[in-house]
C-alpha cells in the first residue's frame, strides 16, 4: 500500500468536494432560477448562489464556510485493511483543515475545546460496505450544521399532524418537516427520507439517499410517485430560496424504505442544503484514481 | 424595493429608516459572533470589542494565516435562531444596530429591534466564497483561544456586502409573514386535490 499516493488522492477528494459544486446540483439550481420571477428576492438568492459556486471553483476555496461533518462512505474489496484506510483518511482530513478546505469544525462536547484538525472521537464519520471488486469506492458528503439541525424523525401514528401508518401519513410527515425547516436548511435543498428502520438506521439510511444523483428516481414505483408528489407539493408552499419566498423550496426528494418492527413506524427526514457537497472516486489497489463517480 | 447603502457606525436613525424588503449594501467594520460569544455576553462576559452602533454577523468564517496576515476564504451566515435567547439582552446592553445572519429571529428579538433601534439583515446562506470577496481585510480577532476559530470574534472590514432587510425596527418580519402564509399553503397542499 503506497500511503503517500492514497493520502494525496483522498485529500484531492476532500478539496474537490469542498470547492467544486457537482454538475447535477448546479444544473438543478439553474433550472430553479428560470422558474422564479425576474428581480425577485428568490432570483437574487439563486443568482448569488450560482455566482458563489463559480467563485469557489475559480479561487479553489470552500463553497460554504460551514464545511460540515465529513461523512465518508467506503466500498472496499474483501480482505482490504480498513484500519489503514481510516488512518490515511484522517491524515488527509487533517491536512485539508490546515489548507483551509475544511473549517476547524469539531468541538469537544464536554469541555467545549476546539479540535485543530477535526480528528476526534466521532469525527470524521465512516461507513463501510464490502464490495466484490478490486477497487475502493470512496464517497464523501460534507453536511453542514444548519441542514443537520432541521432533520426530523416522526413515529407514526402522529396525532398532532394526523399522520397514519401509510404513504399518505409519510407525505404529511415530510411536508410538516419542510414547513418547520422554512429556510433554515439553506433552501432549496435536497430531502433524504427513510420509511421504517429503527431510530439509528432511519437516520443513516435517510442520509444515504444523498448519494443518489439529482433526478434519479426511486426504483420502487410507489416511492418514485411519492417523490414526485413531494416536489410538486413543496413548490406550492412559497417558502422559497433561503425561506424568503418563491417556488424553489426543494431541488429534489429521495425516498427509500427499510423493513420495520411491527410496533415501530418511523419516518426520518434529513435535509441537505443547496450547497450539496457530494463527490466520489474509485481508487485502484495502489490508491490511484480510476475515475470520478460524480 | 429600494437599494440602500449603509456604513459603520450605524445610527439608530439610519436603522429606523430601513424597511423589510430593502436591499442593502453594507460597508465598514463588522464583528462576527455566534453561539459561544452570545452565551458569553449573556452570562455577563466582558466584550473584547466596542459593540455600540455596530453590526454582529452570525458567521464562523474559514480563515487562514498567509504571509503573516489573516485571509478570509469563506464567510457566509449561520442560522440566527440559535441566538434568540441571548440577543434581546445584547441589543439592550451593547446598543448594536445591525444583525446579519440567516433564517431570521423570533418575537423577543423583533421587539428588541423596535424598542432599541436595530435591524436584522438576511445574507444568502452558503454564499461563503461570494461574501469572502467582499471582505477587504481582517482588523483583528478575539477569544480565538477560548472559543476556536469558528466561534471567535473576527473584526472584518467589509465593502458592499449584499443583504436584504427581513426584520425592521417597526415590528415587521418577513420570516413571520412567510411562516404564516406557508402554513396556510401547507394545509391546502395536505388536503390534496
Amino acid at each position: 500500500m503506497r500511503k503517500a499516493h492514497w493520502e494525496k488522492n483522498l485529500f484531492e477528494l476532500i478539496r474537490k468536494t469542498s470547492t467544486d459544486l457537482p454538475a447535477d446540483v448546479e444544473a438543478a439550481i439553474r433550472r430553479a432560477l428560470l422558474k422564479e420571477k425576474k428581480n425577485s428576492r428568490a432570483a437574487w438568492v439563486l443568482t448569488t448562489i450560482l455566482e458563489n459556486a463559480a467563485i469557489a471553483r475559480k479561487n479553489d476555496t470552500p463553497i460554504c464556510q460551514d464545511t460540515g461533518v465529513l461523512q465518508f462512505h467506503f466500498g472496499v474489496p474483501v480482505g482490504f485493511d480498513t484500519n489503514a484506510l481510516v488512518a490515511m483518511t484522517r491524515s488527509a482530513v487533517s491536512r485539508a483543515t490546515r489548507y483551509g478546505y475544511v473549517r476547524q469544525n469539531t468541538l469537544d462536547s464536554v469541555s467545549g475545546a476546539s479540535y485543530e484538525t477535526n480528528i476526534a472521537h466521532g469525527s470524521p464519520v465512516f461507513h463501510f460496505q464490502q464490495k466484490a471488486r478490486k477497487t475502493v469506492d470512496v464517497r464523501l458528503v460534507m453536511k453542514g450544521g444548519g441542514s443537520e439541525n432541521v432533520g426530523r424523525q416522526f413515529s407514526l401514528p402522529d396525532a398532532e399532524i394526523g399522520a397514519s401508518r401509510d404513504l399518505e401519513g409519510v407525505r404529511k410527515c415530510i411536508l410538516q418537516a419542510v414547513w418547520e425547516a422554512q429556510g433554515n436548511g439553506c433552501a432549496p435543498g435536497i430531502l433524504g427520507v427513510c420509511i421504517g428502520g429503527d431510530r439509528t438506521t432511519g437516520y443513516t439510511h435517510s442520509k444515504e439517499q444523498f448519494l443518489r444523483k439529482i433526478g434519479e428516481k426511486s426504483p420502487v414505483k410507489l416511492l418514485a410517485k411519492l417523490e414526485e408528489r413531494i416536489i410538486k407539493d413543496c413548490r406550492k408552499l412559497d417558502i422559497g430560496p433561503m425561506g424568503l419566498g418563491g417556488r424553489a423550496t426543494l431541488l429534489d426528494a429521495k425516498i427509500d424504505a427499510l423493513s420495520r418492527h411491527p410496533a415501530c413506524y418511523f419516518v426520518t427526514v434529513s435535509f441537505m442544503c443547496w450547497a450539496f457537497r457530494r463527490r466520489g472516486v474509485l481508487l485502484g489497489p495502489e490508491g490511484g484514481i480510476k475515475r470520478w463517480l460524480y | 424595493m429600494s437599494e440602500v447603502s449603509i456604513e459603520y457606525p450605524f445610527s439608530a436613525a439610519a436603522v429606523r429608516n430601513l424597511s423589510v424588503g430593502d436591499r442593502i449594501r453594507l460597508s465598514g467594520l463588522v464583528f462576527t459572533g455566534r453561539d459561544r460569544f452570545h452565551k458569553y455576553l449573556f452570562d455577563g462576559g466582558k466584550s473584547p470589542v466596542h459593540l455600540k452602533d455596530g453590526a454582529i454577523y452570525h458567521c464562523g468564517p474559514v480563515v487562514i494565516r498567509k504571509d503573516g496576515e489573516w485571509k478570509v476564504l469563506a464567510a457566509g451566515p449561520t442560522t440566527s435562531s440559535r441566538e434568540d435567547l441571548y440577543t434581546p439582552k445584547i441589543i439592550e446592553e451593547h446598543k448594536i444596530r445591525v444583525i446579519i445572519g440567516k433564517g431570521g429571529m423570533g418575537k423577543a428579538t423583533l421587539e428588541a429591534c423596535s424598542h432599541h433601534g436595530c435591524v436584522y439583515l438576511q445574507a444568502v446562506g452558503g454564499a461563503a466564497a461570494h461574501i469572502a470577496q467582499r471582505v477587504e481585510r481582517v482588523q483583528g480577532v478575539h477569544l480565538i483561544k477560548e472559543f476556536g476559530a469558528a466561534d471567535a470574534v473576527w473584526e472584518l472590514i467589509i465593502h458592499d456586502m449584499e443583504a436584504v432587510v427581513t426584520m425592521d425596527a417597526h415590528g415587521n418580519s418577513l420570516h413571520k409573514r412567510i411562516r404564516n402564509s406557508s402554513k396556510r399553503s401547507l394545509r391546502v397542499v395536505i388536503a390534496g386535490d
